[in-house]
């Protein structure tokens, strides 16, 4: 009874799929956008690989970017100051750092919203009070939260990268409906092409501590290390603890092979 | 159950007597995983897929208990609960991939230990019951998965929930009630995180149990073997302990090993980037895809593009995502040929083998979106999945003509030996 049956659902379904086959235009509809597309540059950075440690320096130069640039329109709501400590900074300068930033608070006295300074254990306080108002500050554009961005993106830190430099002028071959619209900027690596965000680093926009040339390249490279970070503090160590894991693991299957082939020594199999 | 010649269990101890008169816990785990357990001397490597599926839901079982601990089943907070997790738990880092890796590597060995059964007939008489019971597990950790995936409320969560649920809205007149029961709402929203978190945490166990039943009905025939003769006389076997809890040990070492560099190394590799985005329910991601363990599924129901007889191409599709894990129930009678390792089945193993493929390519059409000529490749593709299991297999398990087979397990190990050792002397 299940094989008669059975052979006539099968038909059932193979008749549905010849059918979905014969109707199913082979061609694709031709998008334009695509051939304009460009995959992402490739940023090396020290915590790539099976061996990755904290460019401590350059950490510190992407925060400095990202508090002197990015922070005015991006929010990075996952990190907290004391989190920073981990960028090579004292429990006195993380304390400073915190100072300098103010944070919504209440008004002890009157209960009425304030600010106060910022505690090591705050996080990087938003931009902008609500999505609302962050649209309307941005041509109604969300800007989005920095914390996990080289997670949350296909191609990660290098599409980070790209976008940053990627700024251009259009080329003459596009077609019309694909230039930039008014508050619309060119950049072949975001997916349509044309992204709110003005380009948004410029030659020596910041000036580095430690005497690295602001390029817009070296500040794109910079802020893309540390967003990595962002998306990951504990990236270097899961690296490391994952060798001792797995070195541990490579042997404890030796010995489980060596004690399987000493009991089956006598069986033949 | 078991055969006449498997060891009695004899407590040493007076204590273990005591307790063996009372309570026999200790006799129970001797007979089934124990020197108690007789099993085929012959068992290959594709044998310690079981152990592994069991060690995968100890892990997931474990880890998931401790994520519990620190997770908010809440849509205002559990996407960032999840990120509180990953940087302020104490080692939540790693609780958290391994969690979400050690479902990888579960359906990983579950498909390795489904195809093990496929290639040597493991489904076929007298172990129908174990193979009814499996597939039981496998729909049982479908949807396990599929809740989990959606806890921590991300976009591919969030749009995954809203797409896997749709498929009930397809069912006739019954369909939208259906879906705004499972959802409980119109759309995937606190209620649905809540019940999905509860059920998440439920099914695991009820797998754990089905598990038990799976290898109760297991016992009583005793396992397979890759020539799928059955055991004739004690030569056949050997005692489960020691001789198989080290060989499974070994498995167990190298099951670790890729664990551990899939979720040290590339924790995410699996994952999907728009994951790490929180749930929004005004943004679409441009493409849907589930975890990778149902694309093949995916593929099937994208496959039906087609308005054929009075039922739509979304109902078709849905119909036969499900019919393509449904069918596995009819196997056993579907197989008719009385040989169970392809082994000795020359034609059965060529199609064996273009399922293998077919599954392969379905599963890498699921991940494409909706262009050709992934569409045209995964209809060929489901066109070959229903008709290996619903037209070919009946028929070739009429017309094949097996190859001639030793006499016993024993008989064909010694041949086996035989043969690498003339080898070695020629």
């Amino acid at each position: 009874m299940v094989r008669p049956l059975g052979f006539l659902v099968g038909l059932g379904f193979i008749t549905a799929l010849v059918l979905a086959i014969l109707t199913t235009p082979l061609s694709n509809e031709e998008n334009v956008a695509y051939s304009f597309h460009k995959q992402p540059r490739p940023l090396a950075l020290s915590s790539d690989g099976l061996v990755p440690h904290w460019d401590k320096q350059q950490l510190q130069r992407g925060l400095q970017v990202y508090k002197e640039v990015c922070s005015a329109c991006h929010s990075l709501h996952l990190v907290a100051f004391r989190d920073v400590g981990a960028l090579g900074y004292s429990e006195g300068q993380v304390k400073t750092f915190a100072k300098g930033f103010q944070v919504p608070s209440v008004n002890p006295d009157t209960g009425e919203p304030a600010t106060r300074d910022g505690l090591p254990s705050d996080y990087f306080p938003s931009p902008y009070a609500n999505d609302v108002a962050a649209r309307a500050a941005n041509n109604n554009a969300l800007p989005p939260d920095l914390s996990l961005i080289t997670k949350a993106r296909e191609g990660g830190k290098d599409y980070i990268y790209s976008l940053l430099t990627g700024f251009q002028n259009p080329p003459k071959n596009l077609p019309t409906e694909l230039k930039p619209g008014p508050g619309l900027h060119y950049n072949p690596y975001f997916a349509n092409l044309n992204l709110a965000m003005a380009p948004p680093l410029a030659p020596n926009q910041v000036t580095y501590a430690d005497g690295t040339k602001a390029t817009v390249d070296q500040m794109a490279k910079d802020v893309s290390a540390f967003l990595v970070w962002t998306a990951e503090p504990k990236l270097v160590k899961r690296v490391q603890v994952g060798w001792a894991s797995v070195l541990f693991l490579i042997m404890f299957s030796v010995l489980t092979y060596l004690s399987y082939r000493n009991i089956w020594a006598d069986k033949k199999h | 159950m078991s055969f006449p010649w498997a060891k009695n269990y004899e407590p040493q101890l007076p204590l273990m007597k005591w307790l063996d008169e009372r309570l026999p816990l200790p006799r129970l785990v001797y007979n089934a995983i124990g020197a108690g357990y007789p099993v085929p001397r012959n068992l290959n490597y594709f044998w310690n897929f079981g152990v592994l599926a069991g060690a995968a839901l100890v892990i997931q079982i474990v880890t998931g208990i401790v994520l519990a601990m620190h997770y908010a089943a809440n849509a205002g907070v559990a996407f960032n609960s999840v990120e509180h997790i990953m940087r302020d738990v104490n080692a939540g880092w790693f609780i958290r991939y391994a969690h979400m890796n050690g479902a990888s590597m579960f359906f990983i060995v579950v498909y390795l230990h489904i195809f093990r059964g496929l290639f040597y007939g493991s489904y076929k008489a007298p172990r129908e019951m174990v193979w009814l019971l499996g597939v039981v597990i496998f729909l049982l950790m479908m949807a396990t998965a599929f809740m989990g995936y959606v806890l921590p409320w991300g976009q591919m969560s969030f749009w995954g929930a809203q797409v896997i649920t749709g498929f009930f809205s397809a069912i006739p007149l019954v369909g939208e009630p259906v879906r705004q029961w499972l959802l409980g709402g119109f759309v995937p929203d606190n209620a649905t995180l809540n019940r999905f978190f509860s059920l998440h945490y439920l099914l695991p166990f009820v797998i754990a149990g089905v598990i038990i039943l799976h290898i109760w009905a297991l016992h009583i025939p005793g396992s397979s073997n890759p020539t799928g003769i059955e055991v004739k006389d004690e030569q056949d076997t050997v005692p489960f302990h020691p001789y198989y809890t080290a060989k499974d040990g070994f498995g167990l070492g190298i099951f670790l090993v890729i664990f551990a560099v899939l979720t040290f190394f590339t924790p995410n590799l699996l994952g999907h980037p728009d994951n790490y985005i929180p749930a929004n329910s005004l943004s679409t991601p441009a493409h849907i895809v589930p975890e990778w363990y149902f694309l093949p599924f995916y593929a099937i129901l994208k496959a039906f593009t087609f308005n054929f007889l009075w039922i739509d191409a979304k109902l078709w599709g849905v119909i036969a995502m499900f019919a393509s894990i449904a069918v596995l129930f009819f196997l056993p009678w579907l197989d008719s040929s009385p040989v169970k390792s392809s082994t000795y089945r020359p034609l059965y193993r060529i199609f064996f083998w273009i399922l293998v493929v077919d599954v392969l390519v379905l599963g890498y059409c699921g991940m494409q979106p909706a262009e050709q000529p992934y569409v045209i490749l995964s209809q060929i593709g489901a066109i070959y999945y229903f008709a290996h299991f619903l037209v070919i297999l009946p028929i070739v398990s009429r017309i094949e003509r097996p190859l001639p087979m030793p006499n016993s397990i024993t008989e064909a190990v010694l041949a086996k030996h035989a043969d690498t050792s003339s080898a070695a002397t020629a």
